[in-house]
């Protein structure tokens, strides 16, 4: 187990990257913590595996250090790095049984038959395979093979990291919630660091204690899935993150007030003189629709029932929002929104900005 | 679940029943009618029941042909298909160099038979033959006309040079469909060069295996052509596969009733045989639980 930092880590698949655009993985600081889940979220082509694959050895990074715990193992390949992988797609050697699937890490090791044998079968027991730990492994399901890949690196006691890449995309949606809360249970159990690499957010927020967001070889938020969730930190972040995700409106903005069109709303705080695109952000959750006339007028466009709560999609004037409306509220005839005014974000050219209190900013 | 039966799918199925018909059974049947009678000229014909088949199946020239043809066929399956395999394993994954490779390792294989048997004639000739009379300058006595040995180590160098490409190529397809992630794996665990080939290629490449297993084993043991140009079947018989000795008896002798015979029984040999090793190599790796160790 160790803690892994990313010293200045940038990477380029090109020979002489010259403009940011050429890094598939723009410059990234960042320490995981000893012990840490990590989730990497991100659409697809974000850099994330990109990232993994670096932190695994299966890449050597064009610039910037990766240290485990004080060594520098920038240039290792990745039998020597002492981490574990689970890829996408289940691999497990077909032709060997699930308790040698198990040992082959060990055994390529050298570690004596009877502590391999001890730590098999108690691996194989963790994994509620023991039924079937004499069976060749060709046969399994894909959530059985997907077990037997993480338990190749969970017998390694000692791997500095388990790093998973999209581990769940070939699984059956009812076995994706049993495989990710078995996962949670090993990493309380063994402590290891994780990393799991994942483009569906219920994925990233459910495993992670921190979640790294990244778009366009950026990363542009770290933060505990509330603090994704409260104050993301780019508009993209907001976006992604939430069913539906959250509604940008292009605003003009004036002290504490914001300017939607020729309608006026109240901020949490004063804002400097903003420049470049200035955008409103706020969750669904957070605009009501008001049954008097007070508020924002909007056009409603279309209504989303989706069980729990409906979605509205409206306009303000031209500008696209989102409502979430609860189960057994109707929707009036002349609709009015309101914006809950503590949870309005403010950002300047896709990035959040904080009020001014006190002439500092926060 | 409850299976239905429709009897008119047989309707559709009768166009297959005529051609296989037309193509197979009818002249397999002619075969047959030939092998159980005996004919002394003006097209009459005998009975003579299972004779055909005794006297071949007791004749020592039968047994001396069959000899030969699993001697070569087991040559040529146990270089082609480990050397087939070595070098799909070294060809390039990607860049330029695979398209030239595939082209070099294919040429061969679009060369008709006739021509391989004369390009190799020619080519080891003592007297105007680069091989041939390469080696007799080097003080190496070759003559593949003459000495049985050479007869067959020429026509074993012919077919691993013609037809060893087969095998890469069948290998190759089936390495470059491992997904990167197994070997990615493998380094993860720690795994030697000899535990990725063995746990993983060698597994993933079974499928083309054993269709190469199979292409090749039925091509030799169905030569002709090569060794009919090349040797004639000589020096002496030596050279003298089944095929050879079913064309000398059919049209040489004109024996037509020995020679149907003959050839069904060279049929099942090689039906039998292919089904022997289709079932061992298709159930290799996945059979039921078994405490097999791996080592």
């Amino acid at each position: 187990m160790a803690q892994i930092t990313l010293d200045k880590l940038a990477h380029s698949y090109l020979n002489n990257p010259m403009t940011d655009s050429d890094f598939a993985l723009k410059e990234i600081d960042y320490v995981w913590d000893d012990g840490g889940a990590y989730a990497l979220l991100g659409p697809s082509g974000c850099g994330k595996t990109t990232l993994l694959n670096i932190i695994s050895g299966l890449l050597v990074p064009s610039k910037g250090k990766i240290l485990f715990d004080d060594r520098d193992v920038t240039n290792f390949q990745p039998e020597y790095r002492n981490i574990a992988q689970v890829f996408q797609f289940p691999v497990i050697y077909d032709t060997m049984t699930v308790r040698q699937n198990l040992e082959f890490p060990l055994k390529n090791r050298n570690v004596p038959q009877d502590e391999i044998s001890k730590r098999v079968e108690e691996m194989i027991d963790v994994l509620d395979l023991g039924d079937k730990a004499n069976r060749k492994a060709r046969g399994l399901t894909a959530d059985e093979k997907q077990k037997i890949s993480l338990g190749r690196g969970l017998v390694r006691y000692d791997v500095n990291a388990i790093l998973f890449d999209e581990p769940l995309t070939v699984i059956d949606p009812h076995m994706k919630w049993q495989l990710r809360t078995k996962l949670k249970d090993l990493h309380r159990q063994f402590n290891h660091t994780m990393i799991y690499v994942t483009h569906d957010q219920t994925e990233a927020m459910t495993f992670a204690d921190k979640v790294v967001v990244m778009y366009e070889g950026e990363v542009v938020q770290i933060g505990t899935p509330e603090e994704l969730y409260d104050e993301p930190k780019h508009t993209f972040v907001g976006y992604f993150i939430g069913s539906p995700g959250m509604n940008i409106i292009p605003v003009d903005v004036v002290g504490n007030q914001a300017k939607i069109g020729i309608h006026s709303l109240d901020l949490k705080g004063d804002y400097a003189n903003l420049t470049g695109k200035v955008e409103l952000g706020i969750r669904p959750e957070f605009v009501s629709l008001n049954k008097t006339e007070s508020g924002i007028p909007v056009q409603i466009t279309g209504v989303d029932d989706i069980g729990r709560f409906k979605i509205v999609h409206a306009r303000i004037d031209s500008f696209e929002i989102n409502i979430v409306l609860n189960e057994g509220e109707s929707i009036p005839s002349n609709p009015n929104v309101t914006l809950e005014t503590s949870r309005i974000n403010i950002y300047q050219n896709d990035h959040l900005v904080r009020p001014i209190v006190n002439g500092r900013g926060l | 679940m409850q299976k239905t039966y429709n009897n008119k799918a047989w309707l559709l199925v009768i166009p297959v029943f005529i051609l296989v018909a037309l193509s197979a059974i009818i002249p397999i049947m002619t075969v047959v009618n030939y092998s159980v009678q005996d004919t002394f000229g003006g097209n009459k014909f005998f009975w003579v029941g299972t004779e055909w088949f005794t006297d071949v199946l007791r004749s020592d020239r039968f047994h001396n042909a069959l000899g030969r043809n699993l001697l070569f066929s087991f040559i040529i399956l146990s270089i082609e298909i480990p050397l087939g395999i070595w070098i799909a394993l070294s060809m390039p994954k990607k860049g330029i160099w695979v398209p030239v490779c595939l082209i070099m390792m294919a040429l061969p294989l679009l060369i008709p038979w006739n021509v391989v048997g004369t390009i190799w004639q020619i080519f080891g000739r003592a007297d105007i033959g680069l091989l041939g009379h390469t080696l007799s300058l080097l003080g190496i006595d070759y003559n593949y006309t003459n000495n049985i040995f050479d007869a067959w180590v020429t026509i074993i160098i012919m077919d691993v040079w013609h037809w060893t490409s087969l095998v890469v190529l069948l290998c190759y397809a089936g390495l470059v469909s491992i997904p990167e992630a197994y070997y990615q794996a493998a380094r993860i665990d720690g795994a030697s060069k000899w535990s990725i080939f063995r746990f993983i290629q060698l597994p993933k490449m079974r499928g083309v295996l054993i269709i190469a297993f199979l292409l090749r084993f039925m091509d030799s043991f169905m030569i002709y052509t090569e060794p009919f140009v090349l040797t004639g079947g000589g020096p002496g018989n030596s050279t003298t596969f089944l095929s050879i000795d079913l064309v000398k008896q059919a049209i040489g002798q004109f024996d037509l009733g020995p020679a149907a015979a003959m050839s069904l029984i060279y049929q099942l040999i090689v039906l039998l045989i292919c089904y022997v090793f289709f079932t061992v190599m298709s159930h290799v790796g996945t059979d039921k639980p078994v405490e097999e160790k791996v080592e």
